[in-house]
């Protein structure tokens, strides 16, 4: 019986001790994102053990009506193969020549089907539509209605392996950030191919964007390219978004 | 248990409590720490806003000339999103906007760990020894209008008596530390915590008692206007009641 119960208290006891060790050993923990022995990172490492620990895994974030649809800022990279910027993406340029024909999203890691997804395969996934918030870490915020797939769906279809604990993004303007399972399969975090009733606009992250709602914008990955399911925590390496400092949870 | 009207006395004799001494000057540290940081992260949109959402491409309430971030141009390709008149639009950011988020909400929130924590033993050591009841929540005699007038009109010249070194405040100082303690400090946490997108998951409420989570953004800058006010004062009524004397009594207490 006791194998069967969820949590056993002696398993809740030294989660909760080694969670606590893991916030004074910064950099040690597994349970907790890393903090590279940095101080800044230790208020991060303990604001994400709070909001994962107090807040429901469950709770969704406010979903607006049609007319609460704002004006939005693209920001960053507007466009991957952009002439004018530093190492426009030859391989984004040719497959937005063919309207993303070519385009495919790849699922690595540990998944037990590994696998390549089209546009069209993802569009027979049951579809989502959701008008939220985007809170981007500048100050700013804006509302968009996005439809996509739910990142959930796709994972269970390629099953993830019990080992799972971390989902990786990389994109074609080379960027990388990773979220944990619970946002992961949350069910309004999305991989969007549609903004407010049309296709995803190229400033916007055409073809293929995540949304994961709960966190700051710049969580919401534009332009996918590959995704991989991870055990381990991966930093990205140099195109990870925390190598610029920014806190790897971003529920704030 | 001492009556009411013996506990003042005898209060006058004692200085800071230990807990009183220790949570100031966390919460000085924290708080300075947080104003810093608080303005770095402003300056990244120098812009406010009332309601949900806001903007470069919407009104704001109010503009801040700080950061080369103001008014700046740079906007390309806008596009407007439905074919109604008054569609919103998106557009491509041209500009390299100044921006020290990464470091500057890291420190904000450390900060703000600190602040809270400290903040909330404050307030149950205040109610468990009588410290608010006794030091802090003004009496009915000292709001009289009389005494209240008196005691404004010697703040605006000036003439601050010389500190006793311990709690022994006056009417207009308790009533600024009241509001200081039980309302803008809180408000100040919580019109933070309205601009999380994740705390108002679960607690929608936190933004939609102010309005929005752009309100509370804009709530959350003017209170800090106010903490800016009241350190100020604060700052020159220590000076003016004996500098050496205070900072020595809030810190090893007599």
């Amino acid at each position: 019986m006791k194998k069967n119960q969820l949590i056993t208290r002696r398993e809740a006891l030294i989660t909760g001790i080694t969670s606590v060790g893991g916030l004074l050993l910064t950099g040690c923990s597994k349970k907790l994102p890393p903090t590279y022995g940095n101080i800044l990172r230790m208020g991060d490492a303990l604001t994400y053990a709070a909001q994962t620990g107090l807040l429901s895994r469950e709770s969704l974030v406010k979903e607006y009506s049609h007319k609460d649809i704002s004006s939005f800022p693209a920001i960053n990279t507007t466009n991957p193969c952009d002439p004018s910027k530093p190492n426009p993406n030859e391989k984004y340029q040719q497959l937005l020549r063919n309207g993303f024909a070519d385009w495919r999203l790849s699922i690595e890691g540990h998944v037990a089907r590994p696998g390549s997804y089209s546009l069209a395969d993802l569009k027979r996934f049951p579809s989502r539509t959701q008008i939220t918030k985007h809170t981007c870490e500048e100050g700013w915020s804006a509302i968009a209605e996005w439809t996509g797939v739910p990142l959930g769906r796709v994972l269970d279809g390629a099953g993830i392996l019990p080992t799972a604990r971390f989902v990786s993004f990389y994109t074609y303007d080379d960027w990388a950030d990773s979220i944990d399972m619970l946002d992961a399969m949350h069910p309004q975090t999305i991989l969007a191919y549609g903004m407010n009733g049309r296709d995803l606009p190229v400033p916007h992250g055409a073809p293929l964007r995540l949304r994961v709602e709960r966190q700051l914008g710049y969580k919401s990955l534009k332009y996918l390219e590959r995704i991989v399911v991870t055990e381990e925590f991966d930093d990205g390496g140099e195109k990870g978004t925390i190598q610029n400092g920014w806190s790897w949870y971003a529920g704030i | 248990m001492a009556t009411p009207a013996q506990r003042p006395a005898q209060k006058l004799k004692t200085g800071h409590s230990r807990w009183v001494r220790i949570s100031h000057w966390i919460v000085t540290v924290s708080f300075l720490a947080l104003s810093f940081s608080g303005v770095i992260i402003l300056m990244a949109h120098p812009r406010l806003y009332w309601g949900e959402v806001g903007n470069d491409l919407t009104p704001a309430l109010i503009e801040l000339p700080i950061s080369r971030n103001y008014k700046h141009g740079g906007w390309e390709n806008g596009n407007a999103f439905f074919s109604a008149a008054n569609s919103p639009v998106s557009a491509n950011r041209t500009f390299a906007i100044f921006n020290k988020n990464g470091w500057g909400r890291s420190l904000h929130f450390l900060a703000a760990w600190f602040f809270v924590l400290t903040g909330l033993l404050y307030l149950i050591a205040g109610i468990l020894t009588s410290h608010f009841l006794c030091h802090i929540v003004p009496r009915r005699a000292e709001l009289k209008p009389q005494s209240f007038w008196r005691d404004l009109k010697d703040h605006a010249r000036l003439r601050i008596r010389a500190g006793t070194g311990g709690p022994h405040y006056g009417p207009l100082q308790k009533c600024v530390y009241f509001s200081v303690v039980f309302l803008v400090l809180p408000l100040m946490v919580v019109t933070g915590l309205a601009m999380s997108p994740a705390v108002t998951s679960g607690y929608p409420f936190l933004s939609g008692m102010f309005g929005g989570s752009q309100s509370a953004r804009t709530i959350h800058f003017f209170a800090f206007v106010t903490l800016m006010l009241f350190l100020f004062v604060h700052v020159v009524m220590v000076i003016k009641s004996g500098f050496k004397r205070q900072i020595r009594a809030m810190t090893l207490g007599k």
